[in-house]
């Protein structure tokens, strides 16, 4: 017997489509793609478990019909703010750590943000560039009215980078994203300050935001996306399907972080792929803290001689969540590097699933590739698998992988308790020790202190 | 009897490590000030005794009790508190073996320490020492100990050698000054000429308010640091105990004469080497 695929049914449907086409101040060419992918989408059921880039992940109670575009929130809402908005703008981070104390870090005050953008359940509520900025052609904010204003700089990499068919969450996204964010920063242009996305939803919220950040020839840019908001497990939770498109210009130099903190009630599916152009270079952080369930694609393509991308990823999961994250380094070009480092810590019953590929074409000589996965688990009854990958078509090329899992050791907990630490505060200390070297990495300070004390947050005791 | 000074006092004290019995019966004195020599050959129970007075969850107190009394003879149960707490009383114990945390600077690391046990009631979260404070004092001390400063960015413990790991808990020591200090076999793995650093530094730490425990197989530790009192345990029990006289004998002659004289904590030691060879195998 054979079983026909069944297109999964939801509110995003044709009419729905009608009315976002209505509404919206896109060109003609950016609707087109949305009707394409909505042909798509109606031809498509959920991702089977058979596919292996699903196969670890538990879609049985993900119930499609449940979500569909909400309503523009309360005029006088105020926008979700976030993690790494409050970190840069309101924090100064003095002497919390003794090297950056050392390093001057003591006369580190509160920072600016060049741009902001706040989406709220789908509906832009903020958008706020640096007006000096605008004034040397740097584009960013809402998707919609930049496309139609820069269409040049932005149609050729608009949902080029990602391939919008490849299953239903892709193909949903690409039909029905809203209050979706672009940056365009022209050649030679370098930001100082980063400019920041914050996509919020409320208890049972839907966000679809999509964002695509473009760099020029020699263009420098520090981009800091994050997620906000969404009910606890148990609630309504919130769902969100998103992507992120990233294209490093030749000679470019983009910071990107990518942070997902949603409350542990929220269906989480992203792709996020990024190109980079010759001698570009890439340092793209991944933070993941919260949602129920998280299937996340990263992909990074070297495409340009000498190009070199820097993967960041630092989780904490409790509770039950579970996170699925594929990462894909493929090398197209010949010498460049790629070092992929993914540090997860796993407290109560959650799961952790890094499958990671790096592929290098066979023209891509003098690759050097690096992909490595540690895990900590704080329980025992967190589970995390690591499943690194090689494909490698040429053959002058150096590529190394490497994972580890282990445990808190008593010993150490005794041993700082010895020295007046409360177990809690030992307990933290050694997991923010665990962080430290993908922390270390991160050349934002603001974003490795946010990190470090949202996770040391919630840590429980150990043992 | 009160004391003139604040005493830590271990009465009777049992303790088992995996329902087996190390310490079968310990009693010692020791005031503030004080500096009192450990000897007994390996297996004798000498690390326990540092354990069970820091609070190891592995080493079960069967019977006994273990003080801190004060000059007005007032009395803390040290037995009833968490290990941090006993940190917290004033009382430290460098460890034979410290333990590696990698990714945490020994300077943040022991920061933290300073932060807590000079505020006793501190609540994790509540401020730490200011920085600077902190920085400069631990630059003054590392200087007096002839320490590179660099050594307190590194990891706790992570890649030292013996002499850095047994040097780090001799800073450690400097910066929380306690009231009392168990050094478990803090000369041990070192070359004469660290141990003769070592055995310096512990003498200028130390002084009239604090009380010493030094846990050692040699006498060249004690060069620095003459005992008041030099205690020979064999077997879970202190057996017998001397001046300073004491420690250069069995460091001399070994233990033989000690196991002749107490046939029944010599009995004891065999037996307790039987068993754990027996776990082993």
């Amino acid at each position: 017997m054979s079983t026909a695929t069944v297109a999964a049914r939801s509110a995003f449907d044709a009419a729905a489509l009608d009315t976002i086409l209505s509404g919206t101040a896109g060109p003609a060419w950016a609707s087109d793609l949305r009707r394409t992918a909505l042909e798509r989408l109606t031809a498509l059921g959920l991702p089977d478990r058979r596919d292996e880039n699903w196969m670890r992940t538990d879609l049985r109670l993900f119930k499609p019909q449940a979500w569909g575009p909400r309503p523009a929130p309360a005029p006088a809402t105020p926008p979700p703010e976030g993690l790494l908005a409050s970190a840069i703008l309101s924090r100064d981070l003095a002497a919390e750590s003794y090297a950056d104390f050392e390093a001057g870090g003591a006369a580190v005050g509160p920072g600016r943000l060049a741009g902001r953008f706040a989406s709220l359940d789908g509906h832009v509520v903020r958008c706020e560039l640096d007006a000096a900025l605008a004034a040397r052609g740097v584009v960013f904010g809402a998707a919609d009215e930049l496309l139609a204003a820069h269409g040049a700089a932005l149609r050729p990499h608009w949902f080029q980078v990602i391939d919008p068919s490849c299953d239903w969450f892709a193909a949903m996204h690409a039909a029905f994203h809203a209050a979706s964010a672009v940056l365009y920063v022209p050649p030679g242009v370098r930001i100082a300050d980063p400019l920041h996305v914050v996509a919020g939803i409320s208890d049972g919220g839907v966000d679809t935001s999509h964002v695509l950040v473009v760099l020029g020839e020699g263009a420098e840019a520090t981009v800091l996306t994050e997620t906000a908001g969404g009910g606890s497990a148990g609630g309504p939770g919130g769902f969100h399907c998103g992507g992120t498109e990233i294209v490093v210009g030749k000679g470019a130099m983009l910071r990107m972080v990518n942070l997902q903190n949603w409350n542990t009630g929220v269906w989480h599916f992203a792709r996020q792929k990024a190109v980079v152009h010759a001698s570009g270079r890439l340092q793209w952080t991944l933070g993941a803290l919260g949602s129920r369930l998280s299937q996340v694609a990263q992909d990074v393509a070297l495409v340009g001689r000498g190009g070199s991308a820097q993967v960041n990823g630092v989780m904490f999961t409790e509770g039950r969540q579970h996170l699925v994250y594929n990462t894909l380094q493929h090398h197209e070009a010949a010498d460049c590097r790629s070092d992929l480092l993914y540090k997860g810590a796993l407290q109560g019953r959650s799961r952790l699933v890094w499958r990671g590929m790096i592929k290098v074409d066979k023209a891509a000589q003098k690759t050097d590739g690096y992909q490595r996965n540690d895990n900590l688990m704080l329980s025992n009854d967190a589970r995390a698998d690591s499943i690194p990958g090689l494909e490698i078509e040429a053959d002058d090329v150096r590529c190394t992988h490497g994972a580890t899992s282990g445990r808190v050791d008593a010993e150490q907990i005794f041993y700082a308790r010895a020295r007046g630490l409360s177990a809690d505060e030992a307990a933290r200390l050694v997991v923010a020790g665990f962080f430290q070297q993908v922390f270390d990495r991160i050349t934002i300070p603001q974003v490795r202190e946010a990190l470090a004390r949202a996770i040391g947050g919630r840590i429980h005791r150990i043992a | 009897m009160p004391s003139a000074t604040e005493q830590l006092v271990i009465k009777g004290l049992h303790v088992s490590v995996e329902g087996q019995e190390i310490l079968k019966g310990v009693d010692l004195t020791i005031g503030r000030g004080e500096v009192h020599a450990l000897m007994g050959p390996n297996g004798s129970g000498k690390s326990t005794l540092g354990y069970a007075i820091m609070g190891h969850p592995s080493y079960e107190v069967t019977a006994g009790s273990v003080e801190l009394v004060g000059a007005d003879g007032s009395r803390r149960d040290l037995l009833a508190m968490e290990p941090d707490e006993r940190a917290r009383a004033g009382v430290f114990l460098a460890f034979q073996r410290p333990m590696s945390i990698p990714g945490v600077r020994l300077a943040d690391f022991l920061r933290h320490a300073v932060t807590n046990v000079r505020n006793p009631d501190r609540k994790e979260g509540q401020e730490l020492m200011p920085m600077r404070d902190f920085r400069n004092e631990l630059k003054a001390k590392m200087s007096e100990l002839s320490m590179d400063t660099e050594f307190a960015r590194r990891y706790v413990n992570d890649g030292f050698s013996g002499g850095e790991m047994k040097r780090a808990e001799i800073l450690q020591l400097a910066m929380l000054r306690p009231k009392f200090a168990v050094l478990d076999e803090t000369d041990s793995g070192l070359d004469a000429d660290a141990v003769r650093l070592a055995s310096e530094s512990i003498a200028r730490i130390g002084g009239a308010d604090m009380g010493i425990l030094i846990i050692t197989h040699h006498e060249q530790l004690l060069e620095h640091n003459i005992p008041l009192k030099t205690h020979v345990m064999l077997g879970g029990r202190i057996v017998e105990s001397g001046g300073p006289e004491l420690a250069q004998e069995l460091h001399k002659r070994g233990y033989e004469r000690i196991r002749s004289a107490y046939p029944e904590a010599a009995a004891a030691e065999k037996a307790l080497e039987e068993s754990s060879r027996a776990a082993a195998v």
